[in-house]
């Protein structure tokens, strides 16, 4: 008997799931002027992507033009397709001490597959991800990046 | 002669007349023949064009999405576009594939949809043939599918297709006893098959209100039951194109494919006028009995328009259920036919035989 109850429970509970189900998607086609997704070509000129979006690797530079980067090479290391390549260089400071500062951070956004290595292992949090999406270019150079903006130096206080 | 948009009768017999007079009857029939197909081929690839392109909107805005809207004003040259890409596209060679078999499979699925299709009264005197079994023939007529599905799925070889194609297999031994038994609940009521007779008895009231509850129980049987074997989701098993790529078709490509592709919807195209002929009155408009004013305002309507309006809302019923639901197991989906739908369908015809006994209904 209790088997036989439970055969009613389970068809009515079961009907009343999908009449739930059915609503909320009958909710949805009568109000087509509510729209989800974004209209890509058209909303282009005020398109703001979402903060966790991976578009490309960046080294931001403060209004004083510094950055972060000590030329460790964590980055380079941990890359798992070596699209990155750290190029640094050793020069003299003023007090004589010689100190390991970037070069060249050249970044190879055609091999990258965005996983976020190395922004989640440098030490100095001098990478970071950008916005930017629209990656298409007619010359594969055009792909291979410097993230270090000419005449750029590492922020006070970052060295080791 | 005159003709009118209400009643067709007179304009079939009078190009039967004309032909007769004309031509011995042989050559009569052979070209009415050949019309009636050419008229159906052409009402094919017009509704299955519609229905992409409905499916496509309808989905689009049950996920609060906006569908195609690129080609043509509101996207409504899509389904054209992508109908020439489809005719453009090379047919794949499959390797150790049964040739024969695997070229006839698609022909197959078309011809059991373009065979049922014949038997649907679209208005008053438009029906390619009247059988005084109508219904019985629908129901068998368009079981033969599945033959082809299996045919695809076995020529193939290719194990996804395989798989498919048995799963479609017992899908649709499983669900044909509940479509049948559904549309014997009316046949109870109706006390006929013919599918004329059957629109014809609905002019003092379509049967899912004169036949209330069982009639009513029996519809939403019917539309599970149909969904399923038409193979349409949640009933999409024999495709699962996350677990079989798309099963049986997984190896046809180009206008193959756009063979199945088309034989889906319009089977769907068909089983939503069975349903909207059977239960909601076929071309018959909204009668009241005994409603004598209102009911010759909505004879007003064209009987085509009554009964595209109905197909239209019953097709819109299964692509809600389709667009909602996630797709059942293999045995998930038998246990809803034998477990659930079979004894309750039982049940209902038992009432169904108890009301018009009784005479209960209206």
């Amino acid at each position: 008997m209790s088997s036989f109850i439970k055969y009613f429970t389970d068809l009515f509970s079961g009907l009343k799931s999908l009449q739930t189900g059915l609503t909320v998607t009958g909710k949805y086609f009568f109000s087509p002027w509510e729209i989800v997704t974004q209209q890509y070509p058209e909303n282009r000129k005020k398109l703001e992507m979402f903060d966790r979006f991976k578009g490309e690797v960046v080294m931001p530079h403060n209004e004083h033009n510094e950055h972060r980067c000590t030329g460790c090479g964590i980055c380079e290391t941990n890359c798992p397709n070596g699209s990155i390549e750290v190029i640094s260089k050793r020069i003299e400071t003023a007090e004589g001490k010689k100190v390991r500062i970037i070069d060249q951070h050249i970044y190879h956004l055609s091999m990258c597959t965005f996983c976020s290595l190395c922004i989640k292992t440098c030490p100095s949090n001098a990478l970071a991800w950008g916005q930017e999406f629209e990656h298409a270019v007619f010359d594969r150079a055009k792909l291979t990046k410097i993230l270090n903006k000419p005449g750029s130096t590492i922020l006070k206080g970052i060295e080791e | 002669m005159k003709f009118s948009i209400y009643d067709f009768t007179s304009f079939t017999q009078w190009v039967d007349q004309t032909l007769r007079a004309a031509m011995s009857p042989f050559w009569a029939v052979l070209i009415e023949m050949t019309v009636i197909g050419l008229a159906f081929l052409l009402f094919y690839a017009l509704v299955g064009l519609i229905l992409v392109y409905a499916e496509r909107k309808v989905c689009a805005f049950m996920q609060n999405r906006v569908g195609p809207n690129r080609v043509g004003p509101y996207g409504i040259f899509q389904t054209i576009a992508d109908f020439i890409k489809l005719l453009m596209k090379e047919l794949v060679y499959i390797k150790d594939s049964d040739k024969l078999l695997f070229n006839l499979a698609p022909f197959i699925v078309i011809i059991a949809s373009f065979m049922a299709i014949a038997a649907i009264p679209f208005a008053k005197g438009l029906h390619a043939i009247d059988f005084d079994i109508g219904i019985l023939y629908v129901v068998a007529v368009s079981a033969l599918g599945v033959v082809g599905v299996l045919l695809a799925g076995w020529s193939s070889n290719n194990k996804y297709s395989l798989i498919g194609a048995m799963r479609s297999g017992a899908q649709i031994i499983s669900y044909e006893l509940s479509v049948g038994l559904s549309l014997l609940t009316i046949i109870v009521l109706a006390g006929t098959m013919q599918f004329s007779q059957i629109v014809e008895m609905q002019s003092t009231g379509w049967f899912i209100f004169k036949g209330h509850i069982p009639a009513f129980i029996a519809f939403v049987i019917f539309l599970i039951a149909s969904t399923a074997e038409t193979n349409r989701g949640p009933f999409d098993l024999a495709e699962a194109e996350s677990e079989l790529t798309a099963g049986f078709h997984t190896e046809y490509s180009g206008i193959k494919f756009a063979f199945f592709f088309l034989a889906e919807y319009m089977n769907m195209f068909i089983v939503a006028s069975i349903a909207a002929t059977v239960f909601w009155g076929g071309w018959m408009p909204f009668h009241v009995n005994g409603w004598e004013g209102f009911n010759h305002i909505m004879d007003y309507i064209p009987p085509f328009v009554w009964y595209a309006g109905k197909t239209a809302f019953v097709i819109w019923l299964m692509m809600w259920i389709k667009w909602t639901f996630p797709r059942l197991r293999i045995d998930q989906l038998l246990t809803l036919e034998w477990k659930y739908l079979l004894p309750i369908n039982l049940v209902n015809i038992l009432i169904m035989a108890f009301v018009v006994l009784m005479g209960w209904h209206f």
